[in-house]
């Protein structure tokens, strides 16, 4: 595992003791020295990761545009970490900030469906609802199942078996959902997760490169002239768009 | 208020392949051509940072956007057609250089048999081996006819390749050499000989070399950067129009472009054309440019939309079988193999070409006998490195789950582990399958949006049985361990997802069976040339291009013949 995940593990960890040994107050903002602000829901939950690089500087884009609730927030980014998982392979989507780039592409125009077509009617399995109202009502309706399948005031406590169970719910289409059928809203919610652990990192997600490390994929590579014949495996350091120098 | 504008010779209605050539013909001859396209101005520039799966292959950036308009789909008439909705499920070209922008530029011919196909297929079987329901019938051109075409839109394109030996003759080598011989490819040829069959690498317009064509325009040498197909090129070295035919056409001094020119109706009066009316869309101008000869450049869907909207020739009736335009509507968007999973060997997957592959044609055309199977015409057994991009490849075996730990392990485990071989097949027309106007959506100015009705019959799932079953032989001769055929669908889905679409305009010998001569002119309406693949009279096996490349610089000398005549069919109807 490398390192900087480690941290950021030991981190939500301590965070999620802290909350607990020290008992503070739902709903306010916590000042937490080393472990750097955080805000809590009503349910005191853990709200979202800041998590620090380039020498413990925080980065200031891992902050949220689209989602006004954290608790929303949480919910989708723990459900994205069961589609895509931390393994031995490496980081899940929540390390690879999957959920971060979820919610600025909700602020953008995907989030609000600018480019498609939008007139009436919807008929049966056209959804009215905008990408940015679909993860919204998702968000509820898997806090909504947290408690009434396990009685757990938020999704994001329960264990691994209960969140995988209540995705398969989603999946198999046996959830009542408003506007939208189950199944539609998780295809869209586990083809963003990889999205979000395979986009270039330009877009906030894949991380340090890390999704791409994972599957070997060099990137935004110029050229490949060089190794069209190359009969042995080649593995080549990724660069991002970012990275392009034109 | 509409602004009339001063006659030209020729307007075209959109600024892709078609456009392009229309543009570059007609203007070195001397003529006066405006070109009206409805998105933005593109050069090689617009592609400096574009190796971006997210923004151009998952968002589509280069394609049209669906706000204003889109197509409604259903399988059948007893359907309600719904309207595509989102840029994932129907792909189509905007801007200068059109679907010739980000195509991944394979670029096939068709085979002497497709042109004459009812014919060629009557002489060998006897009539009762088409179908009553199917409307093929022969293109009312000759491959030999066709041929020098095709070898001007190579020639132009700078298309590298190799001998197929199974197609049609050639009067002319590949003007640039084929692409790389990668070990992925030498897999495939040397099963493909070990079985007896007679592979070869595909045509490409990713340039091998760079490439100078007859118009003097200069094409750069394939970097292999593996962001081709749904990309732009930004070393100008996929043959696209932006940076051959519309240079072409503006070196003349001859060519005026217009960009943000959406056309919405071909103007007429009597049994002419007299040019198109378009609007500025971002200003909601109306214009009337008027034309001695309109070509219709604007892809198959909305050439045929603008003919129905503006009422030319009479629209095809599936009850009665009369009726023309909208007829024999194909699509193309089925293209289905196996995927072989090898647990010993890795692979460079990331590295591709838009058009890098081998391929054979041995179950293609009429190049087998099809005296003991259920259908006629076949397809092209092929293999493509295209540059596998992460997050749309996520190959797994079967019975693993779309999500989670073994996904994600699998995924990644297989990702440089796997190689597909697929086959492109022909779609042949039916009567049920057509275009026509929708009765409920619109698009943003209150018109019509065009309805498809396509589904699958029963041929097409023999032809695919058969091809897949070849498929699955030829991986397992290359030593994949685990060989998995794709399913086809029961029903077509309703995803158009590279541009491979045809009919509705359908070419042909008499006015009886077609829209227009094999000139692409219009039977009824003798200066309006509807070109692209809106002539197909069926979908050959391969991608369309070169053929409706061919078939419009045929249109070209059509529209010269016609301009110098001042006027007349360029062709009697047989
Ligand atoms: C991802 C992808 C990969 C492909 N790969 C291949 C391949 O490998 N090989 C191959 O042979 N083919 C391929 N194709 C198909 C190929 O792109 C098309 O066959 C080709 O572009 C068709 O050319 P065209 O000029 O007829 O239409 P287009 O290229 O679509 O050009 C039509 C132009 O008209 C404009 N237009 C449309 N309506 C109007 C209007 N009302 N007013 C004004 N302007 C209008 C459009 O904006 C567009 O610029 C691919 C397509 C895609 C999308
Ligand atoms: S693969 Fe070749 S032709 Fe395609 S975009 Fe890259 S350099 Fe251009």
């Amino acid at each position: 595992m490398d390192e900087g995940k480690e941290k950021i593990l030991d981190k939500k960890s301590s965070r999620r003791s802290f909350l607990k040994n020290s008992g503070i107050a739902v709903g306010g903002l916590v000042l937490g020295g080393t472990l750097g602000s955080l805000f809590t829901n009503k349910n005191g939950t853990q709200g979202p990761v800041t998590t620090t690089q380039n020498g413990g500087q925080p980065d200031f884009t891992e902050a949220l545009q689209f989602f006004r609730r954290t608790s929303d927030f949480d919910t989708i980014a723990a459900a994205m970490d069961v589609i895509y998982p931390e393994d031995s392979n490496g980081p899940g989507a929540i390390a690879l900030n999957a959920p971060y780039f979820l919610d600025k592409q909700l602020a953008g125009q995907w989030g609000t469906n600018t480019y498609e077509y939008r007139k009436e009617p919807f008929q049966e399995g056209h959804t009215p609802l905008t990408n940015g109202a679909i993860f919204i009502e998702g968000a509820r309706k898997l806090k909504e199942l947290a408690k009434s399948e396990y009685d757990a005031s938020s999704f994001t406590e329960l264990d691994e078996e209960q969140k995988i169970a209540i995705l398969q719910k989603l999946e198999a289409g046996e959830v009542e959902m408003n506007l939208i059928s189950s199944s539609a809203f998780f295809g869209l919610l586990r083809n963003v997760t990889l999205q979000g652990c395979f986009c270039d990192p330009l877009y906030g997600g894949n991380k340090n490169m890390d999704g791409w490390k994972m599957k070997e994929f060099p990137g935004a590579q110029m050229s490949y002239l060089a190794y069209a014949q190359s009969d042995e495996f080649l593995v080549i350091d990724p660069i991002s768009v970012g990275g392009h120098k034109h | 208020m509409v602004t009339v504008l001063p006659k030209v010779d020729v307007v075209t209605t959109g600024m892709g392949w078609a456009g392009g050539i229309v543009a570059a013909e007609l203007t070195k001859a001397g003529y006066n051509v405006v070109g009206l396209e409805r998105g933005e101005e593109r050069s090689v520039e617009d592609f400096l940072l574009c190796h971006d799966e997210y923004k151009y292959n998952i968002r589509k950036d280069l394609m049209q956007k669906l706000n204003k308009d889109t197509l409604t789909f259903r399988n059948t008439r007893k359907d309600e057609a719904r309207p595509v909705r989102s840029e994932s499920d129907l792909v189509l070209g905007t801007g200068t250089g059109g679907g010739g922008t980000h195509w991944g530029a394979q670029a096939y011919r068709y085979f002497p048999y497709d042109f004459e196909i009812r014919s060629k297929t009557i002489e060998r079987y006897g009539a009762g081996k088409i179908p009553d329901n199917m409307l093929i019938q022969d293109w009312g051109i000759t491959y030999e006819e066709i041929e020098p075409y095709y070898t001007k839109f190579e020639q132009m394109a700078g298309i590298s390749g190799e001998e197929d030996p199974l197609a049609g003759p050639r009067s002319a080598p590949y003007p640039t050499p084929p692409l790389l011989m990668a070990p992925q490819l030498q897999m495939f040829h040397d099963a493909a000989d070990r079985l007896g069959y007679h592979p070869y690498r595909v045509p490409a317009g990713n340039v091998s070399e760079v490439y100078t064509n007859p118009d003097g325009e200069t094409l750069n040498a394939c970097q292999y950067c593996s962001f081709c197909g749904s990309y732009g090129c930004e070393y100008g070295a996929k043959s696209d129009p932006i940076v051959t035919v519309i240079p072409t056409a503006k070196k003349t001094g001859k060519f005026e472009l217009r960009t943000h020119a959406l056309v919405t109706r071909i103007l007429k009066n009597g049994n002419k054309v007299v040019g198109v009316r378009y609007r500025d869309i971002r200003t909601g101008e109306e214009f009337d440019q008027l034309a001695d000869v309109v070509a219709l450049t604007s892809y198959i869907f909305n050439n045929v939309r603008l003919l129905l909207l503006s009422k030319i020739g009479q629209p095809y009736d599936p009850d009665t079988g009369k009726g023309i335009i909208g007829k024999n509507y194909t699509d193309h968007h089925t293209i289905l193999g196996a995927t072989g999973y090898f647990e010993e060997k890795k692979f460079n997957n990331f590295i591709g070409t838009g058009a890098w592959g081998s391929a054979y044609n041995d179950f293609n055309a009429d190049n087998f006998d099809h005296t003991n199977v259920d259908f006629i015409h076949g397809g092209q057994i092929e293999m493509h490195l295209l540059g596998n991009e992460p997050i749309t490849n996520n190959p797994v075996p079967p019975d693993t789950p779309s999500w989670g730990k073994e996904f994600k392990d699998k995924s990644i485990y297989y990702y440089n582990r796997t190689l597909s071989v697929v086959s492109q097949r022909a779609f042949l027309p039916y009567k049920d399958n057509y275009l026509s106007l929708d009765p409920v959506y619109k698009d943003d100015y209150g018109d019509p949006l065009l309805r498809v009705t396509f589904d699958y019959h029963e041929m097409d799932f023999k032809r695919h049985e058969f091809l897949s079953d070849k498929c699955v032989k030829q991986l397992e001769e290359m030593g994949a361990d685990l060989v998995v055929p794709h399913p086809m669908q029961e029903h077509f889905s309703g995803r158009f997802t590279f541009q491979h679409d045809g009919g509705g305009a359908i070419m042909g010998s008499s006015p009886k069976n077609s829209a227009v001569n094999n000139y692409s002119q219009m039977w009824d309406y003798e200066n309006l040339f509807v070109c692209g693949s809106s002539a197909f009279p069926h979908f050959g096996p391969m991608n369309p291009t070169p053929t409706m490349g061919a078939l419009t610089y045929r249109a070209t000398e059509g529209m010269m013949a016609f301009l110098k005549n001042g006027g007349g069919l360029v062709i009697q109807p047989k």
